[in-house]
């Protein structure tokens, strides 16, 4: 008889296509964090007073906090003073794609991100009638192209890099700056407050509908530093926006720190749609390095019939404690989350949703599908709230785990707080393994055990996938795939 | 030329011996019938010679063609014409037949060296076979045998067996399961995939299913052997009598 195992726990050795270094010089502030470091941030970004100001209120505010112990993750501490909280490459900031230092563009372009304006993400094929996407490319702390500024211009859409926005549009930011996220909300976001450096900036006016796709993609390649980007990302009354964010770092042996922070407004009759894959160097099969990817994301549905949705797919980190949430203040407006997590040999993810019901009629959907393999862990965390005004709001919660192997772990916490008694809340779940059966199935129609195994994956990822813009679900179908790559035996 | 030749097969299941030493040889254009009571080995056959994990064969030999199976993965003896129809097939929710079985026949085309087929002739195909099957088109849609009957999960494995094409077919209790419409439609599969290049084997315990499809021969396992062999005529006798002369004899 053939040798091979082909048990589906040895199928999915994970090979990581992103994890090269670009050879560049950076500047990096030395590690440590003091309100001088701070001060520094904000001075090589040439930011006005008052968000020098907030951002040390900010400081203050997180050095009489302590991390949150409630995840189920188990890490060793993280010594915050070991860590650069700023790296750039080294020279002026580009002014435009010329100016960009090529061996950065190669990067990009070896990650498959267009930079350039006539180039479609990869993976798919060229055709005109493809719809075009405008990049945000983020490098370590700065971010050093964005792409079809112009044609979102002439649709009065802004679309830059967060830093851009506070020189050019200071107002917007003013207004919204942690107003969806506070900051002192938690550990990590007042950590985020303090030493932001860029994210993408996003303002759809009124009645706009954003004639292409958003993507930002964001890249760690210094040592011993951490991402902190911030995104914000407001449509106005009537407009229609669709946002995907993509991230990978190099692989290297020590852990890195991400923790972003993410606020979406919605006003009246607005529609925000937030897809991320998110790839990070995971760390190693022992569970050496990899990126802490600890981030706060929160959209607010302040309008009446507004709608915001998060469409997300992990596979990367060594630990992901994220929980993408929406207030629902506006009467009829409506949230989603969709998730597709998966975790292999020891990675460790804690991630779920919040959504809160506070306007009349407003609806919720979560859609949570988990995969565990290895030696990982895999928890869904979900709170549903109805608040006392939330007169007939309606939450409905499918929360299903998949197991591959018996090493692995699966945990459901979800919690329903409701005010209200005419309040719906629906919560369904399920467990299961991919089954040597199904396998064998697979196997006696000649499809060899890694492609089935992937199939039966990304069957189960089905009614998450088909949130995601075609262009991101033929990223994320091949991530998967990748994820789950692996000598058989 | 003999399709599948097995010699003194001894197979045991967590050191249990399970065949105790089978011979059987199928020639192309044969349909061989295999009956006997629960626990007799027939399953085992099957899967074994399919490459369960669990079925572990101590000695004697299977060949297909000019290939020894056992030396071969489960994939690449489906590859090599070997096909299988479960007992019980397992439902793979949100895997589109239409996704499965282009999958399992690219990988086929592609063991073989030869070019795939195209998504348009695939499809006209597939709906070709639907229909002389009399499932519904939006079976095609539906996730592998999810939430399918049991007679919807028997003709899909009869569509994958028309599907793939096989050189060697097994057919585990294909009959168990159907009513008398199902049942027809399931035979008639079997005898439009049924020619003189390829062949046949029903695993089964009733003879209902042999009054549609006409076994050339018919053999009897008990307690992990072939204890006899003959013409379609066994099986009647079989119907008739029940196994316990052969018990004895």
């Amino acid at each position: 008889m053939p040798t091979t195992d082909s048990s589906p726990e040895s199928l999915v050795q994970r090979e990581y296509e992103a994890g090269f270094v670009t050879d560049i010089v950076s500047k990096n502030l030395p590690p440590g964090l003091t309100e001088d470091v701070v001060r520094q941030i904000s001075a090589i970004k040439e930011e006005p007073e008052w968000l020098t100001e907030w951002r040390l209120d900010a400081l203050r505010r997180w050095t009489q906090m302590s991390e949150p112990k409630w995840a189920h993750v188990k890490f060793p501490p993280i010594d915050y003073q070991a860590i650069s909280y700023f790296s750039a490459p080294k020279g002026d900031s580009p002014k435009s794609l010329d100016e960009v230092d090529p061996e950065l563009l190669r990067t990009y372009e070896k990650l498959g991100i267009p930079l350039h304006e006539q180039k479609l993400l990869a993976g798919v094929k060229e055709e005109s009638e493809q719809p075009q996407v405008a990049v945000d490319a983020i490098f370590d702390s700065v971010s050093i192209a964005t792409t079809f500024k112009e044609t979102l211009k002439d649709h009065g859409v802004v679309f830059c890099s967060f830093s851009e926005a506070v020189q050019n549009h200071p107002e917007i930011v003013k207004k919204y700056i942690g107003s969806v996220v506070p900051k002192s909300d938690n550990f990590y976001a007042a950590l985020n407050s303090a030493v932001f450096s860029d994210g993408s900036f996003v303002y759809v006016p009124e009645g706009v509908r954003c004639p292409m796709e958003l993507l930002s993609y964001f890249r760690i390649n210094s040592a011993n530093t951490g991402q902190f980007e911030r995104t914000l990302i407001i449509a106005d009354k009537g407009s229609y926006v669709s946002y995907l964010e993509g991230c990978t770092a190099p692989m290297r042996d020590e852990n890195q720190l991400h923790a972003a922070v993410v606020e979406l407004v919605a006003l009246d009759d607005a529609q925000i749609k937030y897809s991320t894959v998110q790839n990070w160097y995971p760390g190693d099969v022992e569970g050496n390095g990899g990126i802490y990817n600890f981030v706060t994301k929160r959209g607010a549905c302040r309008g009446d019939r507004s709608h915001i949705s998060w469409t997300q797919v992990e596979t990367g980190s060594a630990i992901t404690w994220k929980y993408p949430s929406v207030i629902l203040r506006g009467n009829e407006s409506k949230g989603e989350f969709y998730s597709v997590a998966l975790t292999n040999n020891l990675q460790q993810a804690d991630t779920g949703t919040k959504m809160t019901h506070i306007g009349r009629n407003t609806t919720s959907t979560i859609v949570s599908k988990g995969i565990s393999a290895g030696g990982s862990s895999n928890v869904y965390r979900g709170l549903v709230r109805m608040n006392p005004g939330a007169k007939g709001a309606r939450n409905h919660t499918q929360c299903d785990s998949l197991l591959i192997g018996s090493e692995c772990a699966a945990h459901t916490f979800p919690y329903i707080e409701s005010r209200r008694s005419d309040a719906i809340v629906e919560h369904e779940a399920t467990t299961t393994k991919v089954s040597e059966d199904q396998l064998f199935l697979c196997r006696q129609r000649g499809i060899d055990p890694e492609k089935a195994v992937s199939m039966i994956v990304n069957g189960f990822c089905r009614e998450v996938f088909r949130e995601l813009p075609m262009e991101f679900a033929v990223e994320a179908s091949k991530l998967l795939e990748v994820s789950l790559e692996g000598a058989v035996g | 030329m003999s399709l599948l030749e097995i010699s003194d097969l001894v197979v045991s299941v967590a050191d249990t011996e399970i065949l105790r030493g089978i011979d059987l040889t199928v020639n192309a254009g044969e349909i061989h019938a295999i009956m006997g009571p629960n626990g007799s080995g027939k399953s085992t056959l099957t899967s074994a010679l399919a490459g369960r994990e669990e079925y572990v064969v101590d000695s004697g030999s299977m060949r297909l063609g000019e290939a020894d199976l056992a030396s071969l993965e489960p994939e690449e003896r489906s590859q090599r014409g070997l096909f299988l129809a479960f007992q019980y097939p397992v439902e793979i929710p949100g895997v589109t037949n239409i996704e499965f079985l282009k999958t399992a026949l690219d990988s086929h085309h592609q063991a073989r060296g030869c070019e795939e087929l195209s998504a348009v002739d695939f499809m006209r195909r597939l709906r070709e076979l639907t229909k002389q099957l009399e499932l519904d088109p939006n079976f095609l849609k539906r996730g592998v045998n999810e939430a399918f009957s049991g007679g919807e999960k028997k003709r899909n494995e009869i569509l994958q067996m028309l599907c793939l094409n096989p050189r060697v077919a097994l057919l585990d209790e294909t009959d168990s399961g159907l009513d008398i419409d199902a049942l027809q439609v399931v035979a008639q599969g079997i005898n439009a995939f049924h020619r003189p290049t390829n062949a046949v084997v029903l695993v089964t315990h009733y003879q209902r299913l042999l009054n549609y499809v006409t076994p050339d021969y018919v053999h009897v396992m008990l307690d992990g052997r072939i204890v006899k062999s003959g013409d379609a005529s066994l099986a009647l006798d079989l119907e008739e009598r029940g196994y316990s002369w052969l018990e004895q004899a």
